[in-house]
């Protein structure tokens, strides 16, 4: 912004300027596309749910029948998993990544640092299907034989790990999308403790304070609009994803407190059965659990890169 | 003694966090080179997908299937970013450019399922088949705002004395963006270009129900066409233990693709060049 505001192309020749307008032109025609691609996105989920919607109306998100024969559509049991299996994830995955954060950023040696963050964004690179394949014949065998009986004998008096466990199941699913957003919440987590102006820790240090307590009483409460926002950057990775999940989660559309349990998420059901749905209102429904996911992660996002922008705005004004 | 203590305990606590988040990465990669090492042949390379429970046969034509796809999404979907990022870098105005530079970031978010079903009322609705060409666009859609925001950064990175050097010369604005500007950040560019490709070539979730899969050759962009990923997916969740090994040899594929267009991009292309991550 600074640069381009700075530089005038200077008005030598009428023939620049037009040069410059046509360029102008043509560039900005390509940044709308970007505006124009998103609101046919909302147009076409808004327009192709108009059967389910109309329909069921607001009942869609209550209703826990999805029954493809009688055609009926309720969004409930989905809602639910997706909801689910992305806390097991956050609960997982924000300590986890956020104490890798601070060990990159604070602790660890550049190099060290500049070389383990190298790995864990190639960790970030990993197709979504390969984590399913992977989580489907190491981790659902270990939960069915280890995880599910010593849980149920350890935990077994809380109504979270109660009931047969096959393997397949919330937990699962969100074990592995916890896997799989930890890399965000490095990322996003460590640039914005890099943005904490030098000064807060010296400051901190030179009053006695130790090493850990500079950190996180100082560093991660300055950058602590940041490090949400890498939080809810990985949230609305985690209500998105498709392929882990759906390996994973056994695809059964329950209600149950039991995390042993299979269940079904959003994403889920719909790479399993849009393209076996053969009626116009099965596919309406599918589009409108389309449009809620996209709602729900579109406004998630939102927060979180507002929280971002804010966070890198403040860092960016240090000497 | 206290303080003293709760600091080294939870220094080590953060150290190990890191140590147990790499080693996920190895973990993956040992897997995969062990199962998909013993199952991977010349005929995944040549052959085609054999019918079900005849032992054997390859996946020539998912890899075929999957550079047409990812093609084709790249001649969509790179000069549409390229030109996006040229604008919010070079002729950002004030009213355009903070939206579509968020609206860039909200598309970068957006479940790769969710494009999907535009990719299918847009393409595979009107065409009344699954089709490659419904597959690009969709990874089309997903690769614009992954190009666009690396190319303004890179753009951004190059120093003002250049762009004043060429004003200076009696450029104007245009000459200077294309003689000067976006040389010096090609390589950064091509960068963030190699990796939002290989990002969408793993995508499978979009292609389930635009693409779909193919057990032949299939023909042109208006048919089904079979791609790595989605082939893996459906080979994993068989029941088969013929399809499973296959599963591990096509993961073992993609997970080579993937991590060597990041490794090369990242280490040898952008050499000390901080890649910017949406």
């Amino acid at each position: 912004m600074a640069t381009s505001a700075a530089v005038q192309a200077p008005a030598i020749r009428k023939e620049t300027q037009t040069g410059d307008m046509i360029a102008r032109l043509i560039v900005f025609a390509f940044a709308a596309s970007i505006l124009l691609i998103t609101a046919v996105l909302v147009y076409e989920l808004w327009h192709t749910s108009a059967l389910s919607r109309h329909k069921s109306g607001w009942g869609f998100l209550i209703s826990r029948v999805w029954d493809p024969v009688t055609e009926e559509f309720g969004a409930l049991p989905f809602l639910y998993g997706t909801v689910v299996t992305s806390a097991v994830a956050i609960l997982i995955s924000v300590p986890l990544g956020l104490g890798a954060a601070i060990f990159l950023s604070e602790l660890a040696p550049a190099r060290v640092s500049s070389a383990l963050t190298f790995l864990i964004e190639l960790l970030a690179a990993i197709p979504s299907v390969i984590y399913g394949l992977l989580a489907l014949f190491t981790l659902v065998p270990l939960m069915r034989i280890y995880g599910g009986p010593f849980l149920k004998s350890t935990l077994g008096f809380l109504p979270l790990f109660k009931g047969p466990s096959y393997g397949v199941g919330f937990l699962t699913a969100g074990i592995v999308l916890s896997i799989m957003t930890v890399p965000y919440i490095i990322s996003v987590s460590r640039e914005a403790l890099l943005a904490v102006p030098r000064e807060q820790r010296e400051a901190a240090l030179a009053l006695g304070a130790t090493r850990w307590e500079t950190t996180w009483q100082v560093v991660v409460p300055y950058a602590k609009l940041g490090i949400l926002g890498s939080i809810f950057l990985s949230l609305a990775r985690a209500l998105g994803e498709t392929m882990a999940v759906t390996m994973v989660i056994g695809n059964d559309p329950k209600i149950t407190a039991s995390l042993l349990s299979a269940g079904h998420s959003i994403a889920a059901v719909i790479a399993g059965e849009f393209s076996e749905a053969t009626t116009a209102t099965y596919q309406a429904a599918l589009v409108e659990l389309g449009l809620v996911l996209f709602g729900l992660t579109i406004v998630i996002n939102g927060a979180a890169r507002l929280m971002i922008i804010a966070t890198t705005r403040k860092g960016s004004k240090r000497p | 003694m206290w303080r003293k203590g709760v600091n080294a305990v939870m220094l080590a606590t953060t150290a190990a966090f890191t140590v147990l988040t790499v080693s996920t990465l190895f973990l993956i990669l040992g897997y995969l080179l062990y199962y998909g090492g013993r199952s991977l042949d010349w005929n995944f390379f040549t052959k085609l997908p054999l019918p079900t429970g005849e032992v054997g046969g390859g996946m020539a034509n998912a890899i075929v299937g999957s550079g047409k796809i990812v093609g084709m999404a790249a001649v969509i979907g790179l000069p549409i970013g390229f030109f996006a990022g040229v604008y919010l870098s070079e002729f950002e105005d004030k009213l355009f450019g903070a939206p579509v530079r968020y609206v860039a970031d909200l598309l970068n978010g957006i479940p790769s399922i969710v494009v999907g079903i535009l990719a299918w009322s847009l393409v595979v609705v009107p065409l009344k088949s699954f089709s490659g060409l419904a597959g690009s666009v969709a990874l089309a859609v997903m690769l614009i705002p992954i190009v666009t925001r690396q190319t303004e950064q890179f753009l951004r990175e190059v120093p003002l004395s250049l762009r004043e050097g060429a004003l200076a010369l009696g450029a104007s604005k245009w000459k200077m963006v294309a003689t000067v500007v976006v040389p010096a950040g090609s390589k950064g560019i091509l960068t963030g270009m190699i990796l939002g490709i290989a990002r969408i070539s793993g995508e499978s979730a979009p292609l389930l129900f635009t693409a779909f899969n193919n057990q032949f050759w299939g023909g042109g962009i208006t048919q089904p066409t079979a791609s790595l990923p989605v082939m893996i997916y459906f080979r994993a969740v068989s029941a088969y233990d013929d399809w499973h090994r296959q599963a591990w040899a096509a993961g073992l594929v993609l997970i080579a693709m993937v991590l060597t267009a990041n490794i090369l991009a990242r280490l040898v292309l952008a050499k000390g060049v901080s890649v910017p991550r949406g």
